[in-house]
C-alpha cells in the first residue's frame, strides 16, 4: 500500500483513487474506500450509496455545485494535474472557508515538496506525494515558511493582526 | 522608506533557504528542468540567451544607498560589472552563474532585497510613480498602499500559480506616471470632496501580444477594503482565466470575454463573501505603513534659490539640464533630479558598479540616502536642495548620468532585445544607439520637444512600444530581423495604443526612417506643438507617405 502525508504524519493510504480512462470510463473496485472523480459521483450517487466514498475535484469543477453539505464526506481531494495549475488552491480555500469542510482535504496529482507549504496554507491537510518523489523529503516542505503576511486557512489572521505594533 | 522588522526579514531569509535547497536538488537531478523552471522564475531567475538572468525586485522603485552599494558589489562579484534597470522598476543581472544565485539572494537579503515574484505566473512587483511623495502634482502618496499590496501579494498561497503573470500599478498624482491603464490592475488613489482617500480600480490593461487599455470596474473603493477586493479580483481570475493558451491567459482576455460589466459583477459577488472579513485593513495597519513614508528632515528654504537662478543664467548647459532632468518638488527650495541612463553609446538602462557606487554616495550627500528607479529606466534623487543642484550636476556629468534628455527622443525606453533575451526576435540596443547617434545634436533634440520613443525586441513588449508616441517593434521575417513602426501611442491618463503604419524596415534603414518621421512632424508643427499633438491633428497618412515614398508597395501582415 502506498504512503500519504496526513496531518503531518506519513501513513498508509487506505483510499483507492479511481481515475477516468482516456475514453472517460470509470472502473470502480468492488470493495474498499474509494476516491472517485466529483463528476462521476454526481452522476452515480445512487449506485455509490452505502460505499465509503470520497470525491476528487478537478481544477474546473466548482465547489459551488456541491448538492450536499461538504461534511457529508470524511475526505475530499483536489487534483493538481500540473502543480502550476493553481485553481485547486482556490477550490481548497473555498471548501474550507466558504463551505465549512472540516474533514481531510487531500492534494493529489503533481504534488511534491515545493508545493506543500502553499497547499497547507490553503487548507490541505493531506498530501498524496507523487510516487517518484521522496515522501520523507517532501514532508519537510510544509514548513518552508513559518511566517506569512496574508490570511490563510491554517493561520486565519493576517500578519497585520498578529504583529505587535509600537504605538 | 519601508524598513523590515523581524517578520519581514524571516520571510526573506526562509525564501533564501528554500531556494538554496531547490537549486541543490535541481543540480543533483532531484528536480527536473520542467519542475525547476516555475520555481526559479518565481525567484527571478531566467535562463537567457547567453547565461541565466537574475531579476531583483525594487518595490515601487525605492532604494536606500546601502542597497545600491550591494547591487554594485554583486555586479562586481557575480556578474560583468554592470546591471540593467527595467521598465518595471526591477534590476537585472545578465551573467550570473546558476550555482551562485542562492548566494546572491543571501547577500541581497542582508539589505532587505530579494528576487521574489519578479517573474513567473504570480503577482509581480508592484510599481508606482517614481516621484511618489515628492511630486508637485501629487494628490495622495501611493507608497503606503503599494507597501500594503507588496505584503499581501508576497507568497500569497492561493495565487502562487495564476494563469499568467499579474502586474499591479498604483498612482496618486494628477499626471499618471505609473501607467495604470496598461496594467492587469491599475489603481488611482483619489480624494473625494470630503477629503477622504479612496481607490479607482481598473482591470485588464496590458501590452504584449494583445495590447489593451484597462477598464474601470470600481470607481470608488474605501481603503480598508483594498485587500479583500483584490482577493476577489484575483480569485475570479485564478479560477476562470484561460489556462489552455498562454497567449490568451492574461486577465485582460477574461475581462473582454465576459465584458467589463460582467467581470465587475463576478468580482462583487465574490467580494461579498470576503468584504469586512479578516483581511479588512485596520486603522492601525494603515497608519503603520504610513509611518514609513513620512517626509525627510526638509529645511525651510525660499521657493527660488538665488544662487541656483544665477547659475542657470550663467551656464546654459546647466539650464538645459535643469529644464529636462529636474522635476518640480512639492516642498519649496527642493527638486527631484533624474539621472539619465540614456547616454548615446550606452545600452539604455545600464549602469556599471562604479556608477552605482557614485550614485549611492551622491544620494547620501544630496538626497537623504535614497535612490529611485523610474519605469522610464532612469535613476532619481528625489529630495535635492536647489542650492545644491549645480554641484550635483557637475557630479552627474562626471559619472555620465547628466545627459539632458529626459522626455526627449533619445530618452527612449528599450528592452535588452536579441543581444541578451532568449525571447527576442530582433536586437534593440544597436537600433537604439543608431537612432541616438542620428539625433545627437542637443539643440535640435531640445527644439523637437517631448517625444516618447519606445522599442521592444519582440511581441512581449517589455519596451512598451505600443504606448510610445513612436513605437518600434522587432519582428522576425524569414529568420531576418526587421522593425515595425507604430505611431500615436501614449501612456498616462489618456493612454492609447499606437497603430502600425505599414511594412517593417531593415535595421540599417531605421535612422533614416526616424529622420523622415521627424521631418514630417517638423514640417507640420505649429509653434511648440508636441509630436503627439501634431500626430493627433494630421493623422498617420502624411507620415506613411513620407516613410514609404519611392518604396515598392508590398503587402505584409501586421504583427500587432
Amino acid at each position: 500500500m502506498s504512503k500519504v502525508i496526513i496531518n503531518r504524519e506519513i501513513v498508509e493510504n487506505r483510499w483507492t483513487r479511481v481515475i477516468a480512462d482516456a475514453e472517460g470510463g470509470v472502473s470502480v473496485p468492488s470493495e474498499g474506500a474509494i476516491l472517485v472523480p466529483y463528476q462521476y459521483w454526481l452522476a452515480n450517487r445512487e449506485a455509490l450509496a452505502g460505499r465509503e466514498v470520497a470525491v476528487c475535484f478537478a481544477p474546473d469543477d466548482e465547489p459551488e455545485s456541491l448538492p450536499v453539505d461538504a461534511n457529508t464526506f470524511s475526505m475530499i481531494a483536489c487534483d493538481f494535474p500540473a502543480f502550476t495549475d493553481g485553481r485547486g488552491f482556490s477550490i481548497g480555500r473555498l471548501l474550507r472557508v466558504r463551505y465549512g469542510f472540516t474533514g481531510e482535504l487531500r492534494a493529489v496529482g503533481d504534488v511534491f515538496k515545493d508545493t506543500l507549504n502553499y497547499l497547507a496554507r490553503c487548507g490541505f491537510t493531506a498530501f498524496d506525494v507523487r510516487a517518484d518523489k521522496d515522501i520523507n523529503e517532501a514532508i519537510k516542505g510544509i514548513d518552508d515558511f513559518t511566517e506569512f503576511y496574508q490570511s490563510s486557512v491554517d493561520v486565519p489572521n493576517p500578519l497585520f493582526l498578529r504583529r505587535p505594533v509600537a504605538a | 522608506m519601508y524598513i523590515y522588522d523581524d517578520y519581514d526579514q524571516k520571510i526573506v531569509d526562509q525564501r533564501v533557504a528554500q531556494y538554496r535547497d531547490q537549486t541543490r536538488r535541481y543540480l543533483a537531478g532531484e528536480l527536473t528542468d520542467e519542475e525547476f523552471r516555475p520555481l526559479r522564475l518565481q525567484n527571478g531567475l531566467y535562463i537567457q540567451r547567453h547565461a541565466p538572468m537574475l531579476r531583483v525586485a525594487i518595490p515601487y522603485g525605492h532604494l536606500r544607498s546601502a542597497q545600491v552599494r550591494k547591487l554594485a558589489e554583486l555586479a562586481r562579484k557575480y556578474d560583468k560589472g554592470y546591471v540593467h534597470f527595467t521598465t518595471r522598476q526591477n534590476v537585472q543581472y545578465n551573467w550570473p552563474a546558476l550555482e551562485n544565485v542562492p548566494e546572491m539572494l543571501a547577500e541581497l537579503a542582508t539589505v532587505q532585497m530579494h528576487g521574489i515574484q519578479t517573474s513567473g505566473a504570480c503577482i509581480r512587483n508592484t510599481t508606482s510613480d517614481q516621484f511618489a511623495g515628492v511630486a508637485h502634482d501629487e494628490i495622495v502618496d501611493p507608497r503606503p498602499w503599494c507597501e500594503i499590496i507588496r505584503q499581501w501579494s508576497t507568497f500569497h498561497p492561493e495565487f502562487a500559480h495564476l494563469p499568467r503573470k499579474f502586474k499591479i500599478a498604483v498612482n496618486g498624482a494628477v499626471e499618471d506616471r505609473a501607467a495604470v491603464l496598461v496594467h492587469d490592475v491599475g489603481i488611482n488613489v483619489k480624494l473625494n470632496e470630503a477629503g477622504e482617500v479612496g481607490f479607482e480600480i481598473f482591470v485588464g490593461g496590458g501590452l504584449g501580444r494583445t495590447p489593451m487599455i484597462g477598464d474601470l470596474i470600481k470607481p470608488w473603493l474605501e481603503p480598508k477594503h483594498l485587500l479583500t477586493y483584490l482577493n476577489a479580483v484575483l480569485r475570479v481570475y485564478n479560477r476562470y482565466g484561460r489556462r489552455d493558451n498562454k497567449y490568451k491567459a492574461r486577465i485582460k482576455i477574461l475581462v473582454k470575454a465576459l465584458t467589463p460589466e460582467v467581470f465587475a459583477a463576478k468580482v462583487e459577488q465574490e467580494w461579498a463573501f470576503e468584504k469586512d472579513g479578516v483581511q479588512t485593513l485596520t486603522e492601525a495597519e494603515i497608519a503603520r505603513n504610513h509611518r514609513f513614508f513620512t517626509a525627510p528632515a526638509y529645511e525651510t528654504l525660499p521657493v527660488e534659490d538665488a544662487a541656483f537662478t544665477a547659475a542657470k543664467a550663467e551656464h546654459p548647459a546647466f539650464a538645459r539640464w535643469v529644464e529636462r532632468n529636474v522635476f518640480a518638488h512639492k516642498v519649496a527650495g527642493y527638486a527631484a533630479v533624474t539621472f539619465s541612463l540614456k547616454k548615446t553609446g550606452v545600452p539604455p538602462g545600464d549602469a556599471t558598479d562604479a556608477q552605482l557606487e557614485d550614485v549611492a554616495n551622491l544620494a547620501d550627500r544630496f538626497s537623504f540616502g535614497e535612490v529611485r528607479v523610474s519605469h522610464g529606466q532612469n535613476l532619481i534623487l528625489a529630495d535635492v536642495k536647489q542650492s545644491e543642484l549645480f554641484a550635483l550636476w557637475e557630479e552627474a556629468k562626471r559619472i555620465g548620468f547628466a545627459t539632458p534628455n529626459i522626455g526627449l527622443l533619445t530618452d527612449l525606453i528599450c528592452c535588452p532585445g536579441g543581444d541578451f533575451c532568449a525571447l527576442a526576435n530582433a536586437k534593440s540596443i544597436p537600433v537604439a544607439q543608431a537612432i541616438q547617434e542620428r539625433f545627437d545634436d542637443l539643440d535640435y533634440l531640445f527644439d523637437l520637444g517631448e517625444i516618447d520613443m519606445n522599442m521592444s525586441g519582440c511581441i512581449n513588449a517589455c519596451g512598451h512600444h505600443h504606448v510610445g508616441n513612436i513605437g518600434i517593434l522587432g519582428v522576425d521575417k524569414n529568420n531576418a530581423e526587421y522593425y515595425q513602426i507604430t505611431l500615436g501611442g501614449r501612456q498616462g491618463a489618456d493612454a492609447k495604443i499606437g497603430k502600425v503604419i505599414g511594412p517593417s524596415f531593415a535595421q540599417d534603414e531605421m535612422p533614416d526612417v526616424m529622420s523622415k518621421i521627424i521631418d514630417v512632424f517638423v514640417a507640420h508643427r505649429e509653434g511648440d506643438e508636441r509630436f503627439i499633438d501634431v500626430f493627433d491633428r494630421i493623422g498617420a497618412e502624411p507620415f506613411k507617405a513620407k516613410v514609404y515614398e519611392g518604396k515598392p508597395i508590398r503587402k505584409e501582415k501586421a504583427d500587432v
